[in-house]
């Protein structure tokens, strides 16, 4: 075997190794971290993994960039509290229907933009998501201004107390590890291989006969309605769905996560997720402008560490062999 | 012989630049089909409009008689009329593997299936094993593309087209960045797959074309200039004059 054929094994198996080691650590860190930390900033902390890990699905495994998926998660989130408040389905039934209605609308965004590739496709998933921005603040169901308010969190599957903040988030941290499940298998798929290829070499996937735009339609719709699985479990945590979850300042909160986490890794969202919302959270009460620190934190990163986080800790064991 | 591709006054303009114009190409079943010409003559733009990857602005393309010029590329490729590029193509983040893999999981019906392990590919990994020692390249099976050198990505390219068991071959200057040491190795692959095939190649090396083309297309300004056999067209005067200078014409 060639020094690159036996370097390529030996990276494969790091990256194996560093998987399951990241899995067993995440684990034991989620299991623990509700008796340490307050369980609600936990809870938003993990939809806003998922969401992060939905719009990486996309940029890191399809290479498109959309500037508009708080569209999803927001929608999601007006959906399932409608469904919960008004409607009064179960809470289970209210955040499946917030995460299909995420799809479908995903389905709309996706079916336009996909035409177009590199910041066209960016500009028109912006424009449209800026579209349905002004929806929401104009059509009577949302409420406006003021959201959808004092959404019942219920019980999941008519026996969890879901009032129960501890209870609550076992129950949302079940839901986000079936969202990555659900990510990590459609990565590591047969059509997860094909993702990956019209990424890699669009040009080239289209000359071996796959047409691509509709396997890049189908993973926009599958990130848009995962991302609606987290928006949508967001908003029975925090009992309220508001036109923050459609603004675009959330699309581009979602891209910070992720590009801190590290594009095109399965840990780095999460991780990305996780420094964006404690420090968002915990430099509330300082007397200092937390969009200024992330911001800072932000351009540092891009400068000194481009492979984001998890990126970085993947390149620095590769280089240690 | 009959013609597996036949265009009819095949056409590009770009915002008034005709790069193709009124091409009549005749490609028989079968044959090794040189397209040639110098620089801007419009070779790599005929392949962009055989294959779709173009859309012609007039004339009309045949594949067995068959109007495929409403056709986009996908389907060309599917009808088994497959491309490769002047740069080469591979997948760079994928293992080798994983590239023939992505070329073969369509005829096999493993390609939409998102809830199912990509361990459901392995059933096509003897064909891949087969086709990746076919262009030697069994000991970087695991290597991501994008690590291999010039020629093996090259030959990695040839590996994935022919992946797809293609009817017509159209490769888009195969020869491309490979050094001297490693063309006659390109050149032996090329004709091994050529068997049972029809090839239509795009070649600036001439010595290559002489050796593996049964006819050549001389293009000259989006033009067909002159057609016949590798000797014909290198006898004929306005050929040596426009293209290949009097060095080459014996």
């Amino acid at each position: 075997m060639s020094i690159l054929a036996q370097q390529s094994a030996a990276t494969g198996e790091l990256r194996s190794r560093l998987n399951l080691l990241t899995l067993a650590a995440g684990a034991v860190a989620a299991l623990v971290a509700p008796f340490v930390i307050y369980p609600v900033f936990l809870m938003n902390v993990l939809c806003f993994a998922l969401f992060a890990s939905a719009f990486n699905l996309l940029i890191g495994f399809v290479g498109l960039l959309s500037f508009g998926h708080a569209a999803f998660f927001g929608a999601a989130a007006y959906v399932t509290a409608h469904a919960a408040k008004v409607w009064g389905l179960p809470t289970e039934l209210a955040i499946l229907t917030g995460a299909l209605a995420a799809a479908a609308l995903g389905l709309i965004v996706g079916f336009l933009a996909i035409r177009r590739q590199g910041i066209y496709f960016s500009m028109i998933t912006l424009a449209l998501a800026q579209m349905f921005y002004f929806i929401c603040l104009e059509v009577p169901f949302t409420h406006g201004e003021d959201g959808i308010q004092g959404v019942p969190r219920g019980t999941f599957l008519g026996f969890v107390n879901l009032d129960n903040n501890l209870a609550f988030y076992f129950v949302v941290l079940a839901i986000v590890a079936a969202g990555h499940f659900a990510i990590w298998r459609i990565v590591h798929s047969p059509f997860g291989n094909i993702l990956k290829a019209i990424r890699d070499n669009e040009p080239r996937a289209i000359s071996l006969g796959y047409n691509s735009d509709s396997y890049k339609l189908r993973a926009f719709v599958l990130s848009a309605g995962l991302a609606g699985l987290a928006g949508g479990t967001n908003a029975i945590v925090f009992q309220l769905a508001t036109l923050t979850g459609v603004q675009w300042q959330s699309s581009g909160e979602v891209i910070l996560m992720t590009l801190l986490g590290g594009i095109g890794t399965l840990a780095g969202p999460p991780i990305g997720a996780a420094i964006t919302i404690g420090l968002q959270t915990y430099l509330a009460a300082v007397d200092f402008p937390v969009t200024v620190l992330i911001g800072l934190i932000f351009v540092v990163c891009v400068l000194l560490f481009r492979r984001g986080v998890a990126g970085e800790i993947l390149a620095y064991m590769r280089k240690r062999g | 012989m009959a013609n597996v591709i036949e265009t009819q006054a095949l056409t590009k303009q770009f915002k008034g630049f005709v790069a193709v114009s009124n091409v009549d190409l005749k490609i028989a079943e079968g044959s090794i089909h040189g397209l040639i010409g110098p620089n801007g003559a419009g070779k790599t733009t005929c392949f962009n409009l055989l294959t779709k990857f173009l859309e012609p602005s007039g004339g009309r393309i045949f594949h067995r008689g068959e109007d495929i010029t409403g056709l986009k590329p996908a389907a060309i490729a599917r009808r088994g009329v497959v491309r490769s590029f002047q740069i080469s193509a591979v997948f760079p983040h994928l293992t080798v593997r994983d590239n023939l893999r992505a070329a073969l999981q369509r005829q096999n019906g493993l390609a939409h299936q998102f809830w199912l392990s990509d361990g459901s590919l392995a059933v096509l990994d003897e064909r891949a094993r087969e086709l990746i020692a076919d262009v030697n390249l069994s000991e970087f099976q695991d290597t991501p593309a994008g690590e291999l050198a010039y020629g093996r990505k090259r030959a990695l390219e040839i590996a994935t087209t022919l992946a797809l068991d293609p009817e017509v071959l159209l490769l888009d200057e195969p020869m491309a960045g490979i050094g001297r040491e490693e063309l006659p190795r390109i050149i032996d692959l090329v004709r091994q797959v050529a068997k049972g095939r029809t090839v239509v190649m795009v070649e600036h090396n001439l010595s290559v074309v002489a050796n593996l083309c049964d006819r050549v297309t001389v293009l000259q300004r989006g033009e067909i200039l002159a057609e016949g056999s590798y000797a014909e067209v290198s006898a004929d005067e306005r050929v040596r004059t426009a293209y290949m200078g009097s060095e080459h014409a014996h």
